[in-house]
């Protein structure tokens, strides 16, 4: 009944394909991001702030870019978690030979160090592809990794072997390191998560992206179609290493504060990958749905038994929500295999007829 | 005695050369005992790789499904054996007992995982596999606990302890438990190629290899298949969790063995079960090599990640893996 | 409708989760002691006993003595399963209840927790792991690492080398093997290790083993065999650990020239080895067995009780043991906060007072039923470490016995290395706050 587009005529080709045709869509936006950067930091609980959205956010940046390489592409990587890494120590590296630079700057920047990595550790997919590529990034994985733990340089030789965010400002307010705010921080995060989820939606939904479907539709008839396969593809590494590796870089400055490099393990890759597939595989607001599942979950898992007065033992409920975790992946893509972003799909489909379904 | 390695005058980088090009293989010919012996470890580890590999190999071949969870069903089936053990079950009896629990978890994994999701894309099927696996991961924990557990293997018979040969100017030790594990794994192996090869449910799980739809359509069960080939690949990871348990220790810490699997595959097939043996000894030889004779140069610990690297060269030039079948597209 | 049911139970789900988030008060009339432990993920070997250790002795001041100072504690376990992420999740899940002290446990989860420490006023007791320049009380005045670094456990064991040599003299032209996991914790003590061979004269050989070799390391350990190297020292840790042991004794290393870190010497690392093991070392700074009369009460009120998640045969092994080290010194600085500020109910700014206050001379292990459990331990505002002696502790097929006395560290080579990690660290935290906190007298 709310939910409904009728009546609302597009008159030029350019808002017949804006992103958000339907007002009510563009409602829900506007709604979603007022309680985002206003709701969200009113509640000034550290934990929901800290522990629970920044995170989230920087989960959901990290899918986008996976769900461009996988879900648009069709090129399935298992070296995410790697390309985080690259991130994160190409910022702690920027920012502690140029302190005086603004370090927002450094961590776009460190997002331009993982594309190039990235396409590096993409030329073998000209060749291969499924999971044969995904073995192949596997190898850039763990090559990584070795790098982060043996090229003391990468974390100035740091006798722990650990990379820590010194404190830095942006218009005088104090960004990152211990004294940052977590209100500060989520905004910060937040506004960039914003601004790359838009040009990221912009650019899967124009030419490039096109081609990215292309490809992943089937290669062969997108290069007799004219696509050229080597641009097209390494271009889709690019992009995806680079909003991991501003991924990878928020996640250290402004939400650990300091890592090690098992952070950037291939279980951190696992968990990217998880979040994309349940999310759905090649759709934006899935990214966000399967980090919100994936992170989200387990953590309010903790406190159920606790509220239902269960006198249960932490380990065992951390056992259990690794039970009901793994169930609910299967449940997931039994119920729906394109993942949770198809669900929202039939929802919105089924709201735009209701209350009288035909 | 270790002799001094004698180094040629000149530049740095002529140093380097050498290091790289001649002494690893001075090294070789001057303590041939310790070439053998990393051989013989090579060729353990190989085996043992292509133990776990194996168990991906057949359910991929039969079903499609890259099958994430075998590394957790080693630790699950080693597990098994051992709490039951502990529990005071007799050890052959508990062999037995986890023999008929990798059954029902193939069971189990049939109805409730395979068949509602028959006909997905690939990659559901692999992400299943990860529910399965992080199922499985609480679920052990909840049942045997985070504790870690030792082995059996003196009540199952296995040996223990080493054969000394002194030869080669050195002493060359092959140790009983890694001659037993090479013995098992190939009866294991030779067992399987004889089933698939001349039983009928064999040539059942081969046509169903070939196509499902052709499979179907003669008459073959799939569902009787698939739970055929992850009861195979159950009893595959009890073996192997058997001798990757005794050479460390029972504990969840093992699930990245499963990781080692994954270039063994590329570079036999994911098909191909003699591809996955092949495969597993090349890993095996060349990642104990390099690390032993090359890996000082880098500082050691090349095997984390030297036999990526090998699969990765390997995939630019045979895609398909050494015994893979060459994949034909149609547009 | 399947998916909607599907869709209206998740919705149920959150919602009601999300209520829970919010209404987490907590009463304040008891002491608040969260416990970060593991008793899941691949290191449970590790953090099971350490759990119950610390679970049990905080259980046992509970029910003997009614808490401590007359305010019983509040004991809450926060499952981090190793995994930095989780810890987080766990700080930020306590830290609004007021904790008096954190145990970290997990090097990883340490790291990330020390700039936190100070904004939320909360101490760290990183017991023997964490980041050894924490040590240095002027530059972090909220973390705590007591009894020893790594770096004096280094030290003590290359000590120990000396004196079976006859003399850290004698030491000259040997070889030592150095065998690690190769990450920030087995490579923290390599700078020591150079710096001391080149001190002593000996030959360092680097063995590094990656986390996902732990399992196998046949290659490492051929590399031992061609190097034949004196003496071997383990920083292993989880699996690693029973791994190295049997492959040592495989390739019939002499037990007895292998040496552990504290990590490295748990009932699970050398049972596995059995027999073949004996002689293999470890060092400890915790007692072994039950002889202790506070170990004895936690037997009686707690374990007899059915109050503990112990398995009879692995009550007062030696990692549980370490885990009642670990409370012991957090009572003992929650006492000591009473005394300072003659509150009752202490919170963490307090305990930081009393953990810097700290004091434990042998005759006050005795006092808390813990007759030389453990060295005398002295924190003081600028030493927030320690440095105290530990010993080595030998496998004799069957279970571990005392090998040695007290090892005193090499102070004067730990130190400088100490201080320049700090004063690193500093520099590369820019805005790292300066200490503020004033100091109290010993007490």
């Amino acid at each position: 009944m709310l939910y409904r587009e009728t009546g609302q005529f597009k008159t030029t080709y350019q808002s017949d394909s804006a992103i958000f045709p339907i007002l009510q869509d563009r409602i829900g936006l506007a709604v979603i991001l007022a309680v985002a950067f206003i709701a969200i930091p009113a509640t000034r609980n550290d934990f929901i702030i800290n522990a629970v959205m920044t995170p989230f956010l920087i989960f959901a940046l990290a899918s986008i870019g996976l769900n461009i390489l996988t879900g648009y592409t069709g090129l399935l990587s298992l070296g995410t978690g790697a390309f985080m890494g690259v991130g994160a120590y190409a910022c702690y590296k920027l920012t502690t030979i140029f302190p005086q630079v603004n370090i927002l700057v450094w961590v776009v920047a460190s997002g331009f160090f993982s594309a190039a990595v990235g396409v590096l550790f993409g030329l073998p997919s000209l060749r291969i592809k499924g999971f044969y590529l995904a073995i192949a990034t596997l190898a850039a994985q763990f090559f990584l990794e070795w790098c982060f733990i043996r090229v003391p340089w990468l974390y100035n030789y740091n006798v722990s072997g650990a990379i820590e965010v010194p404190q830095r400002e942006l218009f005088g307010i104090i960004v990152t390191g211990p004294r940052a705010t977590s209100e500060t921080r989520y905004y910060i995060v937040l506004t960039l998560v914003v601004v790359l989820t838009w040009l990221a939606s912009n650019l899967v939904h124009g030419r490039i992206g096109r081609m990215w479907m292309a490809v992943r539709d089937m290669d062969l008839a997108a290069e007799l179609m004219g696509i050229r396969l080597l641009p097209t593809k390494l271009l889709a590494f690019a992009v995806s290493s680079f909003y991991c590796g501003v991924a990878g870089a928020l996640m250290v400055f402004l939400w650990y504060g300091g890592a090690e490099a098992s952070v950037f393990g291939i279980n951190q890759s696992f968990t990217i990958l998880f979040m994309v597939i349940i999310g759905g595989l090649g759709s934006m607001i899935g990214s966000f749905m399967g980090a919100a599942l994936i992170f989200i979950l387990p953590i309010l898992l903790r406190f159920v038994p606790e509220s239902l007065g269960l006198p249960l033992q932490s380990a065992t409920v951390e056992q259990l929500s690794f039970m009901i975790v793994g169930a609910m992946i299967i449940v997931i893509l039994i119920v729906e295999p394109a993942g949770l972003a198809r669900l929202w799909q039939i929802t919105k489909q089924k709201l735009r007829v209701w209350p009288f379904p035909y | 005695m270790h002799v001094e390695k004698q180094r040629p005058a000149g530049s740095a980088l002529m140093h380097f050369l050498y290091l790289i090009f001649i002494d690893p293989f001075v090294q070789m010919a001057q303590a041939p005992d310790l070439l053998a012996q990393t051989l013989w470890e090579g060729l353990v580890s190989g085996m043992l790789y292509a133990l776990i590999a194996l168990g991906f190999v057949l359910i991929f071949k039969a079903s499609g499904v890259f099958n994430f969870a075998q590394g957790i069903m080693v630790v699950f089936a080693a597990l098994t054996l051992v709490g039951l053990y502990e529990a005071g079950v007799p050890a052959f009896l508990a062999l037995a007992l986890a023999i008929v629990v990798m059954f029902i978890l193939a069971f189990v994994v049939e109805r409730s995982v395979l068949r509602p999701l028959v006909g997905q894309p690939d990659i559901i099927l692999f992400m299943a596999t990860f529910g399965i696996t992080y199922f499985l991961i609480g679920f052990g924990e909840i049942v045997f606990g985070g504790d870690p557990k030792v082995m059996i293997t003196a009540p199952l018979y296995l040996p223990k302890g080493a054969i000394t040969y002194h030869t080669l100017g050195g002493m060359v030790q092959l140790q009983k438990i890694d001659i037993a594990a090479a013995v098992i794994a190939s009866l294991m192996v030779a067992g399987l190629a004889i089933f698939f090869s001349r039983t009928r449910i064999g040539r059942a799980l081969r046509a169903v290899a070939d196509s499902h739809e052709a499979a179907l359509s003669v008459g073959i069960s799939l569902e009787q298949i698939w739970v055929i080939v992850w009861f195979a690949a159950g009893l595959v990871a009890l073996v192997t969790g058997i001798f990757w348990g005794a050479r460390s220790d029972v504990s969840f810490a093992l699930e990245v063995i499963a990781l080692k699997a994954l270039p063994v595959l590329i570079l036999g097939g994911f098909t191909s079960i003699p591809g996955a043996i092949v495969g597993g000894l090349i890993i095996g030889l060349g990642e104990k090599i390099v690390e032993f004779y090359w890996g000082p140069l880098v500082g050691g610990g090349t095997d984390a990640w030297f036999a990526y690297v090998i699969a990765l060269l390997f995939l630019l030039f045979r895609p398909q893996g050494l015994f893979g079948e060459r994949i034909i597209e149609r547009i | 409708m399947k998916v909607r049911h599907f869709i209206s139970g998740m919705a149920c789900a959150s919602l009601l989760a999300g209520g829970l988030l919010v209404g987490a008060a907590q009463a304040q009339d008891s002491i608040y002691v969260p416990l970060f432990t593991y008793r899941t993920g691949p290191y449970a070997n590790s953090g099971i006993p350490i759990a119950n250790g610390m679970h049990d002795y905080l259980t046992m001041l509970n029910e003997r003595d009614g808490g401590i100072g007359g305010v019983k504690l509040n004991v809450e376990e926060c499952e981090t399963g190793y995994d930095t992420k989780k810890g987080v999740e766990c700080w930020e899940q306590t830290k609004d209840k007021h904790p008096t002290v954190v145990n970290p446990f997990s090097t990883g989860i340490t790291l990330q927790l020390i700039p936190k420490a100070s904004v939320d006023k909360i101490p760290i007791l990183s017991m023997a792991y964490g980041l050894s320049a924490s040590a240095v009380g002027k530059d972090f005045p909220w973390v705590f690492n007591p009894p020893a670094t790594y770096w004096d456990g280094m030290s003590m064991i290359i000590r120990y080398i000396g004196n079976k040599e006859g003399g850290l003299d004698k030491l000259k032209g040997k070889k030592i093997g150095f065998i690690f996991l190769d990450a920030g914790y087995g490579r923290e003590p390599i700078p020591l290790l150079e710096q001391l061979a080149k001190d002593y004269g000996f030959e360092v050989k680097l063995y590094p083993v990656a986390g996902k070799e732990m399992q196998d390391q046949s290659g490492q350990w051929l590399s031992v065999r061609r190097d034949r190297p004196n003496w071997m020292i383990m920083w292993g840790w989880g699996a690693m650990n029973p791994t190295a042991i049997k492959r040592a004794s495989e390739n019939g290393y002499p037990m007895d020239h292998f040496i552990g870190i504290w990590w490295s010497g748990s009932d699970d690392d050398a049972r596995g080895g059995g027999q073949a093991a004996k002689g293999y070392l470890a060092l400890n700074f915790s007692g072994l067995g039950s002889n202790y009369p506070a170990i004895q009460d936690i037997k009686k009120y707690v374990v007899d009780k059915g109050k503990s998640q112990v398995e009879k045969d692995k009550f007062a092994d030696t990692f549980y043991n370490r885990g009642v080290y670990n409370t012991a010194i957090v009572a003992e600085a929650i006492r000591n906060a009473q005394k300072i500020t003659g509150k009752k109910v202490v919170d963490g700014t307090d305990v930081r007072r009393g953990l810097e206050t700290l004091n434990i001379t042998p005759a006050r292990w005795k006092e808390l039923g813990f007759p030389d459990f453990g060295a005398p331990v002295k924190v003081t505002c600028d030493d927030h470490n320690g440095h105290s002696p530990a010993y080595m502790q030998q496998w004799d097929g069957t279970k571990w016995v005392k090998a040695s006395d007290w090892i005193e560290p090499m102070k004067d080579k730990v130190d400088p290395l100490l201080e320049k990690a700090a004063a690193d660290y500093v520099k590369s935290n820019a805005g790292w706050p300066k200490r503020t906190e004033a100091c109290d007298k010993s007490s």
